[in-house]
């Protein structure tokens, strides 16, 4: 653990930055991404005297929340973040609200004016709180010197406990240098947030009896899994293993069930596997352990797994019943629910139904047997697939940590990447941020500094957060950004071509900057493949830079992500290929949906 | 089918701290739920605690997500749904104001003693009544008022609470 150095004379001389900095240390931070400012000018002067957190000087704002979420989601840590105020805190905005909808555990540190200028449109000074109270799970103005401490440990509390989220902490800069007394965590219990871990008896029992009875059961997991810790992912994939039933994975939790499981159908939703969408369609009873009935997931709400009972296992009561009833609901941690569900099956002596399942699994062969994944393959033109095959057959023994940006690369990295391991892959899900991939690579470089972390990426969301490869740079972090260059927002050409009459209205990027070169300017590493040749020698080439490295892999413009099931669509109406895109044209439902 | 449209009437105990409201009213903004009244005051000074009185409406389901949504803001200690946990008292307080003379003005002015309202403020063109009661019973005093001369209504919403010796 962090341990002062320097740490003040004694806790009556302490100002509240310092408060601050040992609150921090006091909870086991190691790391703080940020950016300094005016508000925000006593923590970093305290920083600067003290050694109590390492901190981390991104390149914009968006990018430290990012980070922090990369740091988070391959540690399983809070992430934390150190912004100035009124710029500083509108720029972190994207990524509070990306952590919201990911459930990552983020506290994010905002400097304010001081409190005797708040609400006069005083310089860099913006209402943090009030731009922030949607995209957080909770926040924090402190107004006085006396509750600092506590806010701090308060904040860590609540960005930790149940569904994990980001909280914000306005420190106005007078408070920032007043005398503030310090309490350690110990001290904090909070009053009325303890979400609810354990679940009831009675619906455990319930579960098992419907699990057994099951004539067409599918697990249907996701980052509830993830965020419970390692142990949860070991638990699910032995319950998996105990009744033989199929599973699947949504985007957020892959890698808890490991890949090369039989028992694991592939990723589930819009663009998951024909095997997995069917199995979901005619499953009769469906497990969901920690996913959220997503609309990337379910498709058309009304068609629905029709004629399935649904058992939904989730720490926020809120999940529960928001866009699909189910039939029971269990609030608690994904882990703890998955160890009394194994432990009342042992007790039971639970059995499944043997003949009933052979059946299934005979229709769920038919289905894998569509190979769905298949794409044409080409000795010319890189295949983005075949790209991400490659990547993952030259990088799977070094267990890299994998992120991504938003687009067609995100879809095939979650498709032709196999995970072994939770906490491996980094996506943004929920909101789906072009811009998230490279932070989110420094993050998880940051905290596994000897490991491959790889940011999959697309060549127009490279450009959001390019800026930071200087930080790459800076700090002699050696990720990969591994671009699928095909010169087009291509998921958004995807749907033009799908939905707008091949109207391809702006989603072609006119001028690109030459990435090797660009790399090399920023003072890393650039390489070219070209054709399907070069694929492997690249890819080893930037395994063997410890550098930050771009790889320019440029591959076919026109290739469009399969399977596909358009919005608006059930998902036995899944598009397997371009032979069926051209005959099931997207309803007028379906067009207003996104 | 549940899409049936209810109207429920929520209690709910916060800390009372700077912002709270907003965090519950931009709740419902955010997420599209109605809010047909709500009511807030401080109940326990020691321990900071307000009370909010919420009356909302929507199909079941909305209900249950409005309650679990609730729940979940930080600073909630307890969300009661009076409406499903058993009887309950309702009261509003409404002023309203009404002008007029001759006949309208007596006629009002009968009418107010048989609704037990007070004239808390007379002139000799206008009255203000003051009225507690139901929703409904101040609905139908106003709606008797509109031909009397009513220019004004303004109403407090309703606060609520369980019947019985339970507290919340
Ligand atoms: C910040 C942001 N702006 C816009 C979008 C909408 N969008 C989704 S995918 C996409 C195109 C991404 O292009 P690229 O990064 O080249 O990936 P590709 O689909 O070509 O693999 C766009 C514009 C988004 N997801 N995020
Ligand atoms: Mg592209």
């Amino acid at each position: 653990m962090t341990t002062a150095t320097q740490a003040p004379a004694t806790a009556a001389e302490m100002t509240g930055a310092e408060v601050i900095l040992k609150a921090l240390a006091d909870q086991g931070v190691e790391v703080v991404f940020g950016y300094p400012g005016g508000a925000v000018l006593p923590i970093y002067d305290a920083m600067f005297k003290s050694n109590y957190v390492r901190h981390i000087l991104v390149r914009h704002e968006q990018a430290a929340v990012h980070a922090a979420e990369g740091y988070a989601r391959s540690t399983g840590k809070v992430g934390v973040v150190l912004v100035t105020s009124g710029p500083g805190a509108t720029n972190a905005v994207t990524g509070l609200t990306d952590a919201l909808m990911d459930s990552v555990p983020i506290v994010c540190l905002t400097g304010q004016v001081p409190t005797h200028l708040i609400g006069n449109d005083a310089f860099q000074e913006a209402d943090t709180t009030g731009i922030t109270r949607p995209c957080t799970k909770h926040n924090y103005l402190v107004k006085d010197a006396d509750t600092l401490a506590r806010t701090i440990h308060e904040a860590f509390h609540v960005a930790k406990a149940g569904r994990p989220g980001p909280v914000v902490v306005d420190l106005p800069k007078d408070i920032q240098l007043a005398k503030a007394p310090y309490v350690g965590p110990e001290a904090i219990e909070h009053r009325t947030y303890r979400p609810k871990r354990t679940p009831d008896a009675a619906a455990i029992e319930k579960a098992v009896e419907l699990i057994s009875k099951a004539k067409r059961p599918l697990f249907y997991c996701g980052g509830g899994v993830v965020n419970s810790g390692p142990r949860a992912s070991e638990l699910l994939t032995e319950f998996v293993r105990m009744t033989g039933y199929p599973v699947t994975l949504t985007l957020m939790g892959l890698g808890t069930v490991p890949a090369s499981e039989p028992l694991f159908l592939g990723m589930v939703g819009m663009h998951g596997t024909y095997e997995s969408n069917m199995a979901m369609h005619d499953c009769d009873l469906m497990i969901n352990v920690g996913a959220r009935f997503d609309d990337r997931v379910t498709g058309k709400l009304a068609a629905f797994a029709p004629n399935s009972k649904k058992i939904h296992v989730d720490i926020d009561p809120s999940s529960i019943n928001k866009n699909v009833r189910v039939d029971l609901p269990i609030v608690g941690d994904a882990g703890e629910v998955l160890a009394a569900l194994i432990a009342q099956w042992k007790k039971k002596k639970a059995k499944v139904d043997g003949a009933a399942l052979a059946k299934w699994w005979d229709q769920i062969e038919k289905w894998q047997a569509r190979d769905c994944l298949r794409y044409k393959a080409s000795k010319t033109i890189i295949k983005p697939q075949y790209a991400l095959q490659r990547l993952h057959a030259l990088t799977k023994n070094l267990d890299p940590y994998i992120t991504t940006e938003v687009g067609q690369h995100q879809m095939w990295a979650a498709q032709f990447l196999k995970f072994e391991r939770p906490m491996h892959w980094m996506t943004s899900g929920g909101l789906g941020t072009m811009g998230y991939g490279l932070p989110a690579a420094i993050g998880a470089q940051i905290a596994h500094p000897d490991r491959l972390c790889i940011d999959v990426a697309g060549e127009a969301s490279i450009l959001m957060n390019i800026q930071e490869m200087s930080t790459a740079v800076q700090y002699r972090l050696p990720v990969k950004v591994f671009i699928l260059n095909n010169q087009w927002m291509g998921m958004v050409r995807q749907w033009q071509e799908l939905i707008h009459g091949g109207r391809y209205s702006e989603s072609y990027t006119e001028a690109l900057p030459d990435f090797v070169k660009l790399a090399d300017a920023f003072g890393g590493v650039g390489f070219r493949a070209a054709k399907p040749s070069e694929v492997d020698d690249v890819i080893k080439e930037m395994i063997k830079v410890k550098r930050p490295v771009i790889v320019d892999c440029c591959v076919d413009q026109k290739e469009n992500c399969f399977p596909m099931i358009p919005s608006g669509a059930a998902h036995n109406e899944m598009l397997l290929g371009p032979e069926d895109q051209a005959q099931k044209p997207t309803s007028e439902e379906g067009m207003v949906l996104v | 089918m549940a899409d049936k449209i209810e109207t429920h009437t929520l209690s709910v105990l916060v800390d009372n701290e700077p912002g709270v409201l907003a965090r519950v009213i931009g709740l419902f903004s955010g997420r599209g739920y109605n809010i047909e009244s709500l009511v807030v005051a401080e109940v326990d000074a020691s321990r900071h605690l307000s009370r909010i009185t919420l009356v909302t409406s929507g199909t079941p389901m909305v209900i249950e997500q409005i309650k679990a949504q609730l729940d979940r803001l930080v600073p909630v200690h307890t969300v009661r749904d009076l409406t499903t946990e058993g009887a309950h008292v309702a009261r509003e307080m409404a002023l309203i104001k009404v002008v007029g003379t001759g006949d309208k003005r007596v006629e009002s002015l009968r009418i107010a003693d048989i609704f037990r309202a007070r004239a808390v403020d007379s002139t000799i063109e206008s009255f203000v009544f003051e009225m507690t009661g139901s929703p409904e019973k101040i609905d139908a005093f106003v709606n008797l008022m509109r031909p009397l001369g009513l220019v004004d209504v303004s109403r407090t919403g309703v606060v609520a609470i369980s019947r019985g010796a339970k507290g919340i």
